[in-house]
């Protein structure tokens, strides 16, 4: 494929411009959520897969995919306009996330041409939600110790275990699962396979957990003899960790070939100056506060830093000396800078930082306090802040493991 | 795809990226360890034959224009270089005279340029003298004073933080001349006149002095363009934290490496100590702060000459730098345990560094504090 002129680049966009402009739904009723992790409730859940299909089949996303599998066969360049273009116009999120990001690209990048069929377009039209089944509730960041087992019967797969933080776990058709094959191996790892099983099946049962901003998202799902069809499995018997590994890549954008679209509204430092002009502190706009204004530069400052990191990434000579430190570090760095910017919209509210949501007084509905709730999604999912700086530490420092 | 008000931009020139690698090899080599502590006994502070070494591999006239004998390139090529010597902990007047050639751009007559920036390039050194007993950073605020007398200048006052006046050839003065801000030019007739003490200062690898104006004269020749000289002052200021922050992100690396290599190394309780999150993760944090200076610095760079958006990402590099290095510096010290609060361990000379680093042209608060008129 050769690469797209500028003119061809800029005609798109402006098409996928016009497109959103007329057809970003104005705001439902209810609360949307701000993330994929965060769909609490089924009007969510509909209103949101109605979007995703309707940019889907508008051309906006899967751009880059292959066009025999549903995809739009375009270069990647197109669909960052498309993505850029649903941020400009304030679209509401996309909501099979884990397909179009993660389990998507892994299946595109190693599964067979039967499974590419059978599961991209599923992905893209929101028809097939995805979800994932790593963690579980005892072994939240040892990944390599996953427990639950999966026992080859005759044409079968049989599931036995629990899986916990499982995002659209009620409502998803499909998951990609990590789960013990093989006992008694050399190592944790060499057990592990990796699989990609539909959810409503006999044997597996979804229950929703309340997150601790009292609203639903995850599920923790139980295993309890459920049957598989044989060719559930992605890859060889024993691959499950590289493979994992490989996904983890997908999700901290370490590794491309994801679908695209929005998939997080982060309120930024953007929104927090825009929140400290309308907040009062001592009778006047916190902005004109000496100590908010010095905070809100430190928290500017680093909110380039990140994003002037994530532009070094692609000049090798400032890279040469330790090459995978900034893509290491990427998920850490912004992760936590997000919960502190949201942490420090609250505290410039005065005594309306304490009000939450559904209090009418509430500056912007509680938007702050949710979103500062909700960060620590990001800074404990997909590996905590804490596990990241082990990997620093270690594969990017080489620091002996902890 | 970047909003460039909000995420500035960053780049790199194949000369920054040649010189990149130059520097790198050419300052390992000629300043190891052991070097720059035999230096730190040396009056002088730096290797005359290291710096016309440097001369001649065209790094002090980086910046100068083809016309006056340099590479007319700009001083984000500058920043590669300070950026290694800072990395091996080098001293010496390149730093200083690259910035007098800057002022001599911004303000300097016809003549001044054409006599003096040749001089520059080829390895003569020269030095600024802005900062004042009061201590205030604004390149503004000059209580020094020029006075006009007999077809010629006094001068009266007392400059401080003056690095390498007594090699100087030539030393540019902030003064006050009749109510507004001005540059003198002291050729070395002029600087052989004044008062110079050698200040002790807290970074050993300097050479700092307090220079007593009083009773200096000059001809009129020696004043630079008056109509220019605020914009000027505003341009060294800029120019100054570029190169600060350049070198405090070379030298922070060097402290990081240090300390990992002791983390490695010792043993307590049968294990690395660097297995220890505690000391591990404080690490990693020092990593990141200085990952993150390192792309403001190159973008501080890059931008350098974009007018506004230039001051605001060399004024950010500024801020964050300062206390990154302080930070893994700091760290690096209570690291190395016992033998970090020995005057024989490294850990001093990079936070010693750190703390004359931060206070050179404007603290971290200083810039925040125009950042924030800047961009709220």
């Amino acid at each position: 494929m050769s690469s797209p002129s500028r003119t061809e680049l800029e005609e798109y966009r402006k098409q996928a411009s016009a497109w959103f402009a007329e057809n970003v739904p104005p705001e439902p009723d209810f609360m949307l959520p701000l993330t994929f992790m965060e769909v609490g409730t089924d009007e969510q859940f509909d209103f949101l897969c109605d979007w995703q299909n309707k940019v889907y089949e508008a051309g906006y996303l899967g751009a880059a995919w292959p066009e025999e599998y549903g995809g739009g066969g375009l270069d990647q360049a197109f669909q960052n306009i498309a993505t850029e273009q649903m941020r400009i116009h304030g679209s509401p999120i996309m909501l099979n996330t884990i397909g179009l990001n993660w389990a998507g690209p892994l299946i595109l990048d190693m599964g067979t041409h039967e499974q590419r069929q059978r599961y991209i377009k599923g992905i893209l039209s929101a028809e097939d939600i995805w979800c994932q089944g790593f963690s579980e509730p005892d072994h939240g960041s040892d990944l390599g110790n996953v427990q639950t087992r999966a026992v080859r019967e005759g044409d079968e797969w049989v599931f036995n275990g629990t899986k916990i933080w499982t995002t659209h776990g009620n409502h998803a058709k499909y998951m990609i699962m990590l789960a013990r094959s093989i006992q008694e191996t050399a190592n944790k790892y060499a057990g592990l396979s990796f699989f990609l099983i539909p959810m409503k099946v006999p044997g597996v049962e979804a229950v929703p957990i309340r997150k601790l901003t009292g609203e639903y998202g995850f599920t923790e799902t139980f295993f309890t003899d459920a049957r598989m069809p044989g060719d559930c499995l992605m890859g060889q018997e024993g691959q499950g960790w590289a493979i994992a590994m490989r996904t983890l890549e997908y999700e901290r954008s370490a590794r491309g070939g994801q679908a695209g679209g929005l998939s997080i509204i982060v309120p930024d430092a953007t929104d927090a100056i825009d929140l400290a002009r309308r907040a009062r502190r001592g009778g006047r706009p916190a902005i004109e506060d000496p100590v908010i204004r010095d905070r809100l530069v430190e928290l500017l400052i680093e909110d380039r830093g990140n994003s002037l990191c994530f532009q070094r990434q692609r000049l090798a000579p400032l890279n040469q000396e330790r090459p995978f430190s900034l893509g290491l570090s990427s998920k850490l760095m912004n992760t936590e800078l997000i919960r502190r910017l949201n942490e420090f919209t609250i505290s410039m509210q005065g005594a309306k930082a304490a009000y939450y949501m559904g209090e009418p007084d509430a500056i912007d509905g509680g938007l702050s306090q949710r979103a500062y709730l909700n960060s620590f999604s990001a800074t404990i999912g997909g590996g905590t802040s804490q596990i990241q700086a082990n990997i620093v530490g270690e594969h990017v420092l080489g620091l002996p493991k902890s | 795809m970047f909003n460039e008000g909000r995420h500035g931009a960053i780049g790199l020139s194949d000369e920054q990226t040649e010189l990149l690698e130059s520097a790198t090899k050419y300052c390992r080599d000629k300043s190891p360890i052991e070097t720059v502590r035999r230096l730190i006994e040396d009056d002088l502070g730096h290797d005359p034959a290291v710096f016309a070494e440097m001369a001649e591999l065209g790094w002090l006239g980086i910046a100068i224009p083809e016309s006056y004998g340099g590479a007319g390139l700009d001083l984000a090529e500058v920043v590669p270089v300070v950026e290694q010597m800072g990395r091996n902990l080098m001293g010496g007047p390149l730093l200083a005279t690259t910035l007098t050639a800057q002022a001599l751009l911004a303000a300097g007559t016809a003549e001044q340029k054409a006599s003096i920036l040749p001089e520059l390039a080829a390895g003569r050194p020269a030095t600024l003298a802005l900062l004042e007993p009061h201590a205030d950073w604004d390149p503004q605020h000059i209580d020094c004073q020029a006075m006009s007398a007999d077809g010629g200048i006094t001068l009266r006052g007392t400059k401080v933080f003056v690095t390498d006046a007594p090699i100087a050839a030539w030393m540019i003065v902030s003064v006050m001349l009749e109510g507004a801000p001005a540059l003198v030019l002291l050729d070395p007739e002029a600087i052989a006149s004044c008062s110079i003490r050698r200040e002790t200062v807290i970074d050993e690898t300097r050479r700092s002095y307090r220079v007593a104006l009083d009773g200096v004269r000059l001809s009129e020749s020696a004043l630079l363009d008056v109509s220019l000289a605020g914009a000027a002052l505003e341009r060294i200021e800029l120019a100054g934290s570029l190169l600060a922050t350049a070198e405090m992100c070379g030298a922070a690396v060097s402290c990081i490496d240090d300390t990992l290599k002791y983390l490695v190394d010792r043993k307590q309780f049968g294990r690395p100590i660097g297995s220890y999150q505690a000391l591990k993760h404080p690490t990693v944090h020092a990593h990141l702060g200085i990952e993150q200076a390192r792309s403001h610095l190159y973008a501080a760079a890059h931008s350098f000459e974009s007018g506004r958006e230039g001051e605001i990402a060399v004024r950010m590099a500024k801020a964050h730098t300062g206390p990154a290095f302080g930070f893994a510096a700091d760290r690096a010290i209570q690291f190395h345990g016992g033998f970090g609060f020995t005057y024989e361990c490294d850990a001093q000379l990079y936070r010693r560094r750190a703390i004359w680093g931060e206070n050179q042209h404007g603290d971290a608060l200083y810039h925040r504090r125009k950042l924030a008129d800047l961009i709220l």
